[in-house]
């Protein structure tokens, strides 16, 4: 039953991926061609309210439900890991219109094809843990 | 009603992403999906390969649980809350995507051009959807995570890592929009 949270908060990430249109191919395609405000609008309100969220937990102000401090763990650095593997995923994103999350919320549209990129996407991190040692990061 | 069946302004949208974002730290949790894809390589034997994968992959069900929450949301979005598959876009948009060979843009959700069922089952069709999720799968792991994970979690958080990535993410989107999607259609 703890696990029930989350199913509902995905319930709704679905249902905004959908209902914002961010899910569609052409959202993405017109947002890299700066045609339209939609996607920049999203990520940019998205952000200025995280800041203020990181800015309660930072002060402690909120916990999690438990009671707990929450510290946001910076991501790892590194000048190629972060620009080549953001570059890859860049050329993946505009060509797929879909990142992870969107993904998955095309399986609930009953977009079959999407499945093969969802395949291609765990190919894509499975041949990243075979080669990780071999690339800069 | 029509609030809700109508599409769905950015300035809609934006505030329940931070909301969700905002949810799943109070639970705990990290705002991150492509992790989901490596807990699918362990939970698929990917560790008997590579020690990378070696991980206790259960720490991870809440995300997995949320993937499926996500799948059921865009079921209840598109077949109970979607009157209409259209989607409103510039016109510039559609002449720009007529030029370049994917007609109709916006009278359906999705290109069939690429996402039809013919178009899977062709060879290059195929091969497109294949590579274009190669990429993504492996530049997110790479990077150390994807538009949520960086776009939404890192730029909230001031990290300079997600910054980085995001103007990545950007000059690979824009390659591919500008450059490379002209000469694939």
């Amino acid at each position: 039953m703890k696990y029930i949270k989350f199913f509902i908060i995905g319930i709704l990430f679905g249902i905004v991926m959908s209902k914002a249109e961010i899910i569609s191919w052409y959202r993405i395609y017109e947002m890299f061609k700066f045609q339209s405000f939609h996607m920049y609008g999203i990520i940019g309100s998205a952000v200025m309210l995280g800041m203020i969220s990181m800015f309660f937990f930072r002060k402690k102000l909120v916990k999690t439900f438990e009671g707990n401090e929450i510290h946001v763990k910076p991501k790892k650095l590194g000048m190629y890991r972060n620009l080549l593997g953001g570059i890859l995923f860049g050329l993946g994103w505009a060509l797929a219109g879909a990142c992870p999350g969107p993904m998955f919320v095309l399986v609930g549209k009953g977009v079959v094809s999407i499945l093969v990129v969802i395949f291609g996407a765990t190919l894509g991190a499975f041949l990243y843990g075979l080669s990780k040692d071999k690339i800069p990061h | 009603m029509e609030f809700i069946t109508q599409p769905w302004a950015w300035y809609v949208a934006g505030p329940v992403i931070a909301l969700i974002m905002f949810l799943l730290f109070y639970f705990g949790e990290r705002f991150g999906m492509s992790s989901n894809l490596e807990t699918f390589c362990s939970i698929g034997g990917a560790g008997k390969f590579v020690d990378y994968f070696k991980i206790d992959w259960k720490q991870n069900k809440w995300n997995l649980i949320f993937v499926a929450g996500s799948i059921v949301g865009g079921f209840i979005a598109s077949y109970w809350l979607s009157p209409s598959d259209a989607v409103m876009l510039n016109p510039q948009t559609v002449q720009d995507l007529a030029d370049i060979g994917i007609a109709n843009a916006g009278q359906t959700y999705l290109p069939d051009e690429i996402f039809s069922i013919d178009t899977m089952l062709s060879i290059k069709g195929f091969f497109i959807l294949l590579i274009a999720g190669i990429m993504v799968g492996f530049g997110a792991r790479w990077a150390g995570g994807c538009t949520s994970g960086h776009a939404i979690v890192g730029l909230s958080n001031l990290e300079l890592p997600s910054l980085i990535s995001v103007i990545g993410f950007f000059i690979g989107g824009l390659v591919m929009t500008w450059l490379i999607l002209p000469l694939i259609f």
